[in-house]
């Protein structure tokens, strides 16, 4: 039994706008052994991102509140602490990287330096081991002449480069858990596929967890060994890689893997298509949050939102499809046999 | 000029000229398009894919006449667009039109949904305040908006809404041709397909020819009936769509379809991981611009500029040695 | 697969189009920027006192029996309330309150006339030289630079010295002195406007270059400019009243509350209150003027700030509802 590093309870988190309270996420529970890589995986405004700054505890600068549920790390949980304890947890034993590599570091300084400052904050070293050893991060993670190029401004390398330096200075101070919000979306495929590969091997040698926040489905194939889909801020499917992409349960997730257009097979035909559009935060819908744009929709989704039902081992689904012998719904998963393939 | 083709691009160019120091001297020269011969057919949709920087979108704006040529020739049905000046130039306006990808940045935040998709025809046609409602309703209908929210500001809709808005507004003045810059790339993946299959029902009904450019390979794939491929300026391969991903002849397209991530886990990888980055415009390897990172690299390759050639079935490549079938996965 | 393709051919032909009717036109930006500056306590109070200034500038005649600018010796330096004099008279025997009056008049006209006319010069060398960028830009900011290092004081003198003391080569005066700033501020907006998209997608339908700045940018960079006039406005009055304290603006027999401060500096000992009046008038109104502006400024702003404390009473009253 793997030891579970993170493990994150009914987590709602949310915002105050000027029409009230905003609920980014609710009820999210997730959990990460250690060396485990988990997706979470949604489109705009499904929340993700906000899991990741409430883990952080980093909603709290951004205007924002962690309302409910509890983030335990190690067993300890994080929603407790203040935020002078944070900072030494941030950065150290969680560390996080972001879409836009190029924002994400200060053009005034060398990338040597900067990694050399995450050192010398978290691990207590001096000036000069410090930046010995940004060298040999900046070999870590595949920098040709990491000398010369620890000496270099940002603006010098590409954005390839960069996303790789950020990683650097994330695994500086070597992480238990290592949160990537959408690292690879601001880049090539082909630079892509390099900086994936980076983080697998990486993975395997410092034996990290990993907790990736992806809206592309081929990444999450590629990376997570568990997958969480959300849908307007709560986890509507969960289940091992293998489970979700074998057997789509939730009718969002299945959309969501049959809209995109495949490199093999037919082409040019009608794509298959979730109908509507993604609700905002403000307005979402009573009952089941995806009903107005699910084909399969019943009385029951109108009104009462499902909660995480089994769908098969530990492959969760939030949708009444699910719920014991058909129950209340009436139906049964063998009575939409195009769902469950 | 083959009747077939509704634009022919002979030679194109487009170089930026980098400017530095007190007097704005020109120091160098980004190569953003380099010499650039290929030609469209009415009708078809013609992908061009290639990553940031490759100078796909640039060539999507000098076919446009957004920018102009340093050399070469662009024929749409027959005139040199680069030639055009004043009402010529506004005519041809009506013929090609252009979707960018960005749907929030395309729209005016401050006019009007109505006053958007209006606009065209307000230059364009003589008509009444009545007919250009009456024609905004029946294109917001055909791009399936709600035709009473015409009197609302862009930012009360959402990026699929907006990027409906902004085809709306393409087609109004019916053109014949319609660049597509990266049109579903910013868009969530629920609504990029119905938004796909949208531009492609609009080809159906209006026979419209589309210059579809992008980066996610998948899309190009599904909507294309020939792919360009382009690395540093130029194309490097050309091919009906089905041969060109079915058996790709450059080393650079293999490596490019090799990478895509893919929702299957199960499916065994065999991928080319391409080694450094994609080098500067400004100032591109000799010889075969893709020789520095390619796995079958040669002597030669960094010697010889390979030319764009011939193969037969309407494939074209860019190689001293394309792959041969069956050697790529 | 038939589920399927139903759902596609729904999302293609639109579910409920009503060609019909519009739904109500949403109010503009101006609509809600007014209703947000109309929560604002600062803003308000200077819009209803530069009101009160407005009104009674206007109204001056009918405030007053008085005659400002006549003189008479007899009735000198009179204390507050003599002779309906309702503050007094100055060294000259001039009824002070109106004096103020119809100085009003005089600040206000040169505040808006300026704020106006550098708007407009302003607007048009900054749209043109942002926009277009290349030559022109070097040329007009060159321009900018140099009229920049005209000193108001000199061009004034000079003005003076060749054409006499006209009121309105005055006003021409400060705003050949004052366009600069305008300029730089929608050139920098225009810079930045003119990179987004939706002006390639004007310029791919053909809209012209005059189209795209008038029509597109310049209601996109209305706001600040509007910001701008308002706070020039305050800074023209504070101009003109330097000017006439100096002697080189306002001459008499009209007047001004610069002019007012300039002769009632010689009575310093005698009767302050005849430089507080002028004093107090001119600091409200440039008062008021600025907390207008800053009220735009924030009325305009999408992104209202809340409050720190706000939030934390929120978060914790949410956090109490939920135990």
């Amino acid at each position: 039994m793997a030891e579970k590093l993170l493990e994150i309870e009914n987590l709602t988190a949310g915002f105050l706008t000027m029409s009230g309270t905003v609920k980014a996420t609710e009820q999210v529970s997730i959990s990460i052994d250690k060396g485990q890589t988990v997706c979470l995986v949604g489109e705009s405004g499904s929340g993700k991102s906000v899991t990741s700054l409430a883990i952080m505890r980093l909603i709290d600068y951004s205007g924002g509140a962690i309302l409910d549920g509890s983030i335990k790390f190690r067993g300890e949980d994080l929603t407790k602490r203040s935020q002078a304890e944070m900072i030494q947890t941030r950065g150290n034993k969680i560390a996080m990287i972001f879409q836009d590599p190029m924002s994400s570091l200060n053009p005034v300084f060398t990338v040597g330096d900067q990694i050399a400052e995450s050192i010398m904050l978290h691990r207590k070293k001096g000036k000069k081991e410090a930046r010995k050893m940004a060298v040999d991060m900046l070999r870590l993670v595949g920098i040709p002449a990491p000398e010369i190029r620890a000496k270099q401004y940002p603006h010098e390398l590409s954005g390839g480069m960069c996303q790789r330096v950020v990683i650097a200075i994330a695994l500086a101070c070597e992480p238990d858990l290592l949160i990537a919000d959408e690292p690879t979306t601001a880049l090539d495929v082909t630079v892509q596929a390099q900086i994936l590969d980076l983080l697998r091997s990486l993975q395997k040698e410092l034996g990290m967890s990993i907790l990736m926040i992806t809206h592309d489905m081929g990444v999450a194939a590629e990376m997570a060994d568990r997958i969480a889909v959300m849908y307007a801020g709560i986890i509507v499917e969960e289940g091992s890689a293998s489970d979700i992409f074998a057997r789509p349960s939730h009718p969002y997730t299945e959309g969501l893997l049959k809209s995109v257009p495949g490199l093999e097979g037919a082409r040019g035909e009608e794509l298959f298509t979730i109908k509507g559009n993604i609700p905002g935060l403000s307005q979402l819908p009573e009952g089941c949050r995806f009903h107005p744009r699910c084909p399969h929709a019943k009385e029951i989704c109108r009104e009462k939102a499902p909660p995480a039902f089994t769908v098969k081992g530990d492959h969760h689904a939030a949708c009444w499809m699910y719920m014991g012998d058909g129950g209340e719904a009436g139906w049964t998963i063998e009575s939409i046999p195009e769902v469950s393939r | 000029m083959n009747t077939d083709n509704l634009l022919e691009l002979r030679g194109v160019k487009k170089y930026f000229p980098i400017r530095s120091g007190l007097l704005n001297r020109v120091v160098g020269q980004v190569k953003a398009v380099d010499d650039i011969t290929l030609s469209i057919r009415k009708g078809e949709t013609f992908g061009l894919v290639g990553e940031s920087g490759c100078g796909k979108s640039t060539l999507g704006r000098v076919v446009l006449n957004l920018h102009k040529a340093t050399e070469g020739e662009v024929n749409f049905n027959g005139t040199d667009v680069q030639k055009l000046t004043g009402q010529e130039l506004r005519r041809l306006r009506k013929e090609m039109q252009i979707i960018f990808q960005d749907p929030f940045g395309s729209l005016n935040p401050r006019f009007l949904v109505k006053d958007i998709i209006g606009e065209p025809l307000r230059l364009h046609e003589r008509m009444t305040e009545r007919e250009i409602d009456i024609r905004v309703v029946e294109l917001m209908e055909l791009v399936g908006l709600d035709a009473t929210r015409r009197n609302r500001y862009p930012n009360e809709f959402s990026g699929g809404q907006r990027q409906r808005i902004g085809i709306a507004r393409a087609i109004a003045l019916n053109p014949q041709f319609i660049v597509a810059d990266e049109a579903v790339s910013a868009l969530d993946v629920s609504v990029q397909s119905q938004v796909i299959n949208l531009l492609m029902k609009l080809q159906r009904e209006l026979g419209l020819t589309f210059l579809f450019i992008a980066h996610g390979l998948n899309v190009v794939r599904h909507i294309s009936d020939r792919v360009g491929v382009m690395y540093l300026g130029k194309i490097v391969e050309l091919a009906p769509t089905e041969e060109l991903f079915a058996r790709p002849l450059h080393p650079y397209t293999a490596a490019l379809l090799s990478a895509i991530p893919r929702p299957d886990p199960t499916r065994k990888r065999e991928r080319i991981v391409l080694q450094g980055d994609v080098p500067s415009p400004a100032n591109p390897p000799s010889g075969c611009r893709f020789h520095p990172r390619c796995p079958a690299a040669k002597a030669k390759c960094s010697v010889d500029e390979p030319k764009l050639r011939e193969l037969g079935d309407g494939r074209q490549v860019a190689c001293h040695f394309p792959l041969e079938a069956g050697s790529i996965g | 697969m038939s589920e399927a393709n139903m759902q596609t051919s729904a999302v293609i032909s639109p579910v409920e189009v009503q060609a019909a009717k519009p739904l109500e036109r949403p109010p503009g930006p101006w609509r809600t920027a007014w209703s947000k500056f109309r929560r604002n306590p600062y803003a308000m109070t200077g819009l209803v006192v530069l009101l009160v200034f407005i009104v009674s500038g206007l109204a001056a005649p009918w405030l007053t029996k008085y005659d400002p600018a006549k003189i008479d010796l007899l009735y000198a330096n009179l204390k507050a309330g003599t002779d309906a004099h309702l503050l007094g008279t100055d060294e000259m025997g001039r009824d002070i309150f109106a004096r103020l009056l119809y100085s009003a008049r005089v600040s206000l006209l040169v505040g808006f006339a300026v704020a106006a006319g550098s708007v407009v010069i302003g607007t048009l060398v900054g749209s043109f030289s942002g926009y277009f960028g290349g030559f022109i830009d070097t040329c007009f900011m060159r321009l900018v630079d140099v009229m920049n290092s005209i000193p108001l004081l000199f061009l004034n003198i000079l003005v003076l010295a060749i054409f006499g003391t006209e009121f309105s080569y005055m006003i021409i005066v400060l705003i050949l002195t004052s366009w600069m700033s305008v300029a730089r501020l929608v050139r920098g907006t225009f810079l930045q406007l003119r990179e987004m998209q939706y002006v390639e997608a004007a310029r791919a339908i053909g809209v012209s270059n005059f189209g795209i700045i008038f029509r597109h940018l310049l209601r996109n960079a209305s706001f600040p400019i509007i910001v701008n006039a308002t706070l020039m406005v305050g800074a023209a009055i504070l101009s003109e009243s330097a000017l006439s304290f100096l002697g080189l603006g306002i001459q008499a027999p009209q007047t001004s509350w610069g002019l007012m401060l300039s002769n009632a500096q010689e009575f310093m000992l005698v009767d302050p209150l005849q430089a507080v009046y002028p004093g107090v008038c001119i600091l409200l109104v440039v008062l008021a003027v600025n907390f207008i502006g800053d009220g735009i400024q924030d009325s305009l702003n999408p992104r209202q700030k809340m409050s720190e404390r706000r939030i934390d009473r929120w978060r914790k009253s949410f956090l109490k509802s939920k135990i």
